[in-house]
């Protein structure tokens, strides 16, 4: 029986050389270990990997191919439903979604349909593969802003249909998260964001950076001067969120944003680069999801001795695990139930510690998690030089600010429904500027559906 | 695209250059700034819009020569790209929403230091042609930190211009001028600083004494300059802000300029503790 055998694991980086380099942690598999893995996949007639994806990709189907020794035709099968699979292959929770469905999971592993995606994606990637299958140009014009995860999903989407698709993007490089957000030793930016973004350019995308939509050029000149038909807003995260606490603007306190910024896109760690970036000798991390894990690995690598600090208990642990099971192979140190209070400054204003309370968790919440609650009088002192705040964004408000008639809720993010449309015509968004902080595959889903939603729009308006 | 279509020094450490940049010609308004990245491998910098021109599609930066990445932009050569050249960012000045008829005979006092006379140009033009009645203190170390003098006395009523040594203008700093103004019973509707923040700080004591309104115009540390990194972050009134987003112009009296300059100098000295332990061969 093929689920007799067992998940195929995976090769890493040793985590004692890693912690040291940003070269990716996961080799992924070769080509054995993947027909191996495919092997175990049981081809079920009601797929419920395949409902559990964002996208909808048809797993079962391209790993088939797989099994068949036809990795040019898995990639195929991919490549109708996702523009990114080598992203999604490395940076997707699959764990809650296609793999947290498979049925072999229930008593065992499941498929390591991630790994899997990864391998057919870095195949064609070496071997020249792409897939640029489109409808005729239909010649009407449609501007995606922002060039993240949702945004080149949807402008994905709508090029292979035919639209004369424009991404603008406010930073120098194409890729949104993907560039500024996510390490390099998690996601190569050369190797794998810059040649997904260039396959799409190859699919007739054309990519427009350094504009700024909402002050470079306005919604209104994209529809009225430059005769867009249709925007999709994918414009993400946006500031940084804070505690509130005293001593959060000392020198040596960044967000995490800002941190992982100078280090991603403007490659801080690089002495080639001029951009610095400060990593002390002891840093604390604020925060317990994949953000926070990225910035204490990566100021891990820059030299630093790392402590994560975390107001709950591992369980509620909002990063993937396996980043939190890497972080921990890496050396970092994990304080669960600790909250801090204050962040102390030196006299020249500088970070020289951080003020925690204990926490306990009390009773259950809305969402279900038990809430912590403050230990009373167990405040304690970690020393740091270096305080990065993870505690999520806000959406960026440049955008609705700056546009009549897009409608914003109480949390900053844009009004839209199901489908992506906002409160005005003809524009519609999706990602973290509608939902706030979450995945990028979730973010490419809401892209998608976005563009399907366009794409209906735009032929009833014939 | 973002080619340099003009440079010229205005000292031997100030250089203006215009670039071609059309989107953001278009689109500047008074008290905005863009962001530089000269090359591949450079910082993105935030500089002061000093000029622009819709019909032509070029936007003039004035950039000081202060640090190596400020250096490398002023080498760039006329007929020479930069990498990226980003903007308009941050909000326009508030007066720009105003009516016409409400600038019109209206009196700004514009207070300058060295650099800060570039930004504060479109300002002053802008109201100038809006029929306001503008006067304007330039104060600097010394004559070769004084910029752009015809240019302002072309769109102001007056020019003041005070320099540490005396070796340009009257010997003196900017609120010497403002006592003097001020104290001898001219009346101002509204005042705005734009320099160095230590200027800005002293300036902002000066307006409190004849309950002048100030704004500033804060120039923090930035990297992505878009509303995502926090790095620019001031505290206003007691709240914490954004100079990217919510800036970079600010009502003086509410800024804690003592943090803002503590901020921005917070790279300067991490750099120096690692020149110094280059230095003793640990690093």
């Amino acid at each position: 029986m093929a689920n007799n055998i067992p998940r195929v694991p995976v090769r890493e980086q040793d985590p004692a050389v890693r912690a040291h380099n940003f070269e990716e942690v996961c080799y992924g598999y070769n080509e054995q270990e993947a027909l191996l893995e495919a092997s175990r996949c049981l081809h079920c007639k009601n797929p419920r990997c395949m409902s559990a994806c964002p996208v909808s990709v048809r797993i079962p189907d391209f790993i088939a191919r797989i099994v068949a020794h036809d990795f040019e035709g898995a990639a195929g099968v991919i490549a109708k439903d996702s523009s990114l699979p080598a992203i999604c292959g490395r940076v997707c929770p699959q764990e809650t979604q296609c793999e947290g469905s498979c049925v072999l999971g229930v008593k065992g592993q499941p498929v390591a349909i991630g790994k899997l995606e990864r391998f057919v994606a870095d195949w064609s990637r070496e071997n020249g593969k792409v897939f640029l299958e489109k409808a005729p140009s239909n010649g009407i014009k449609v501007a995606v802003v922002g060039s993240g995860p949702s945004g080149l999903a949807c402008a994905s989407d709508l090029a292979k249909w035919g639209y004369d698709v424009t991404v603008f993007e406010a930073l120098h490089k194409a890729g949104g998260v993907l560039q500024y957000g996510i390490p390099e030793f998690r996601l190569p930016k050369q190797k794998v964001v810059e040649h997904e973004v260039d396959n799409l350019r190859k699919l007739g995308v054309r990519i427009e950076t350094d504009v700024v939509v909402g002050r470079t050029v306005s919604l209104d000149e994209l529809f009225d001067g430059e005769q867009f038909k249709a925007v999709f807003i994918g414009s993400g995260a946006g500031l940084p969120r804070f505690m509130g606490i005293p001593g959060e603007n000392l020198n040596g306190v960044s967000s995490a944003n800002e941190f992982l910024t100078r280090n991603n896109l403007m490659h801080g760690y690089d002495p080639e680069y001029d951009t610095p970036v400060y990593s002390g000798r002891k840093v604390v991390v604020v925060g317990g999801g994949n953000v926070a894990m990225d910035a204490a690995r990566t100021a891990l690598r820059l030299g630093s001795q790392v402590t994560i600090v975390y107001r709950r208990t591992e369980n509620e642990l909002p990063a993937r695990r396996e980043e939190v099971h890497h972080a921990k192979e890496e050396g970092i140190e994990f304080r669960m139930l600790t909250n801090p209070v204050e962040i102390l400054g030196d006299e020249r204003g500088w970070v020289r510690g951080i003020r925690c309370i204990r926490m306990e968790l009390g009773e259950p919440d809305a969402s279900g998690r038990r809430s912590p609650v403050p230990v009373e009088g167990s405040e304690f002192d970690i020393e740091a030089d270096t305080v990065i705040m993870s505690l999520g964004t806000s959406p960026n408000p440049m955008l609705p600010r700056s546009t009549h008639g897009i409608e914003i809720n109480r949390k900053g993010c844009i009004v839209a429904d199901e489908h992506g449309l906002t409160t005005r015509e003809m524009v519609f968004a999706g990602g973290d500027a509608v939902t706030g902080a979450a995945t990028v595959i979730l973010a490419m889903g809401a892209g998608r559906r976005a563009a399907a939603a366009i794409h209906q729009a735009l032929q009833l308006g014939k | 695209m973002y080619r340099i279509l003009k440079k010229k020094f205005l000292t031997p450490a100030i250089c203006l250059m215009e670039v071609d940049a059309p989107r953001i010609a278009h689109a500047a308004q008074p008290g905005q700034f863009l962001i530089v990245r000269a090359g591949e491998k450079s910082e993105r910098i935030p500089l002061t819009i000093c000029d622009y021109d819709s019909e032509k599609g070029s936007v003039t930066i004035v950039t000081q020569e202060v640090g190596a990445s400020t250096k490398k932009i002023c080498h760039y050569e006329e007929g020479e790209s930069f990498a990226d050249v980003v903007g308009p960012l941050g909000q326009p000045s508030e007066f720009v929403h105003r009516a016409p008829q409400e600038l019109a005979g209206s009196r700004w006092l514009f207070i300058a230091g060295g650099l800060g006379t570039a930004p504060v140009y479109p300002q002053a033009k802008y109201l100038h042609e809006a029929g306001a009645c503008v006067d304007v203190i330039i104060g600097a170390r010394n004559k070769d930190l004084i910029i752009m003098e015809d240019e302002m006395k072309a769109v102001c009523d007056h020019l003041y211009i005070c320099t540490d040594d005396g070796s340009a203008g009257e010997k003196g700093v900017v609120t010497a001028v403002m006592d003097r103004l001020l104290g001898g019973g001219v009346k101002y509707d509204q005042a705005v600083s734009i320099g160095p923040m230590i200027m800005m700080k002293f300036a902002t004591l000066k307006a409190k004494e004849y309950n002048l309104p100030l704004t500033v115009s804060l120039n923090t540390l930035m990297v992505d300059g878009t509303g995502m990194c926090g790095a620019c972050r001031v505290t206003i009134a007691g709240k914490t802000r954004f100079a990217c987003v919510d800036g970079p112009e600010f009502n003086a009296y509410d800024v804690d300029f003592d943090e803002a300059m503590r901020r921005q100098g917070m790279y300067r000295e991490v750099e120096k503790e690692l020149d110094h332990k280059c230095n003793i061969g640990l690093h």
